[in-house]
């Protein structure tokens, strides 16, 4: 649960709230960019960021994006993180 | 070598394994008399064991495994206070998918939701969030887990929150700190441990100095550590050199991702919202002064403890029966010397919190070759 996983950040979704569309691994899911928010969230746009639980803690290159996520699936890591998120989008639509 | 060329980099393994190899024997490091590198963080312990690091590395090294699973050292008195919470009226209970599993003393999550109580496990805060934006009517509370890598998202959500004045969200606090726990273990005269890497996000979050005192006050070397297989060697590497040179340092092996001092933003938030308790038991290993964050005043309503009527208070020494998670978790022990290892305790029905999580040890070797291995020894010997 510590390790999170690399995403590329596709739209700025709810600048108020300093919420984006990431791309993990082909899924679609949103993050917080506060933690990265040093810039204008516009320029987070096509940039790399390691998300830990739905917040993308740092920027990376895309070398480090991959050879990270390369590094998660040897662990069985990326498609836990993957069903957490498929989870998670479960979870709101239960009544 | 069996494993190497599994790696990315098979050549630049083999380089580090020899360099390894090379400043082991330099300093003397012998199976008999091995060093002893404690991995801090349960992501290691995993790949490891999933990379066999283990055996590929000279056989004076020893990697001793370290507290750095959440799920692993929270008390189940803890879980028992989730298992009162979700079983309230009203409250959706949520969770990481880890937690689902761990043992309380009466039930674990998943069998109380089983019970009928509505646990659901999500990825983040931020469902929760979303959870009690959408159900007005409903308490939803979010169970709090992790280590300073973890911690920012809740702040960063208890703060959402009170922007949006929410009154029905509230964040079970659970959150603890990774060098309280160092200090503890170094503290610890039965403990011998020659170094450590240290684990990688947390410092992401708090920087690197936050272990400046292992090296200053303890004259042992730490290095802060990615987490690729070539990343652990190197880690490893750079420790035995530090040994081999008398030198004590804070070193950063991942400084592609770890800035010296951490997120700012992050720290803001956790500083902000939360407080250190006096103290916080951790399974195995007691209660260890200021390693437990709590909520602030000033977020009192966000606070399930408060909201719920439950406090914080110091669980006795409660390990099922034959279970030897405490002396695994100081090192007493390897996980296959347990007498439960694979009969009572195994992954799908765990028995002990370290068998729950791929992260813990008894976990990892279990699924990378406990299985090859049968206990050895017997329950009167585990017990001391």
């Amino acid at each position: 649960m510590c390790l999170g996983i690399p995403g590329q950040i596709v739209a700025i979704t709810d600048p108020a709230r300093q919420m984006a569309m990431a791309d993990v691994s082909g899924v679609r899911r949103e993050v917080s960019l506060a933690p990265v928010a040093d810039r204008p969230l516009e320029a987070l746009v096509g940039e790399w960021v390691l998300i830990h639980v739905g917040f993308a803690m740092a920027v990376i290159d895309a070398q480090e994006a991959a050879d990270t996520l390369e590094a998660l699936r040897g662990l069985g890591e990326a498609q836990e993180t993957l069903d957490a998120m498929a989870e998670g989008a479960k979870a709101l639509e239960e009544q | 070598m069996r494993y190497v060329e599994e790696f990315r980099d098979p050549k630049a393994a083999k380089a580090l394994l020899s360099a390894i190899g090379r400043v082991a024997d330099q300093i003397g490091a012998k199976k008999a008399r091995p060093v002893h590198i404690m991995e801090v963080c349960g992501g290691h312990t995993h790949a490891i064991f999933r990379y066999g690091l283990d055996k590929l590395v000279h056989e004076g090294i020893e990697f001793i495994h370290g507290p750095g699973c959440p799920v692993c050292v929270l008390p189940m008195s803890r879980v028992d206070d989730c298992v009162t919470i979700a079983e309230r009226e009203g409250v959706i209970f949520t969770t990481f998918g880890d937690a689902m599993r761990v043992p309380g003393t009466r039930k674990s999550l998943l069998q109380a939701k089983a019970d009928g109580a509505d646990i659901r496990m999500v990825y983040s805060p931020l469902d929760a969030l979303e959870l009690a934006r959408r159900n007005p009517e409903r308490e939803v509370v979010f169970f709090g887990l992790g280590f300073e890598t973890t911690t920012p998202s809740t702040a960063l959500s208890i703060q959402q929150a009170a922007r949006e004045v929410l009154t029905n969200f509230s964040v079970f606090c659970n959150h603890i700190t990774v060098p309280e726990p160092i200090r503890a273990l170094l503290d610890d005269p039965h403990m011998v441990l020659d170094g450590f890497v240290g684990p990688g996000h947390v410092s992401m979050v708090i920087g690197v100095h936050a272990y400046d005192f292992i090296a200053r006050d303890y004259g042992k070397p730490i290095v802060v550590a990615g987490f690729e297989p070539i990343d652990l060697l190197q880690s490893v590497l750079m420790v035995l050199e530090q040994i081999r040179d008398g030198r004590a340092e804070v070193e950063n092996q991942y400084a592609r991702v770890v800035p010296e001092h951490g997120n700012p933003v992050s720290l803001a938030a956790i500083a902000d919202v939360y407080e250190r308790r006096p103290r916080f038991a951790w399974r195995g290993l007691g209660e260890i002064d200021a390693s437990g964050l709590r909520i602030r005043e000033k977020y009192l309503a966000f606070d399930a403890e408060e909201k719920f009527g439950i406090g914080y208070a110091a669980s006795p020494d409660d390990e099922p029966e034959g279970c030897a998670c405490s002396a695994v978790m100081t090192g007493r022990i390897k996980p296959t010397a347990c007498p439960q290892f694979g009969l009572g305790c195994k992954p799908e029905t765990p028995l002990g919190a370290l068998m729950v999580s791929s992260e813990g040890a008894c976990a990892a070797y279990w699924t990378y070759g406990g299985a090859r291995v049968l206990p050895r020894v017997t329950p009167e010997v585990a017990a001391q």
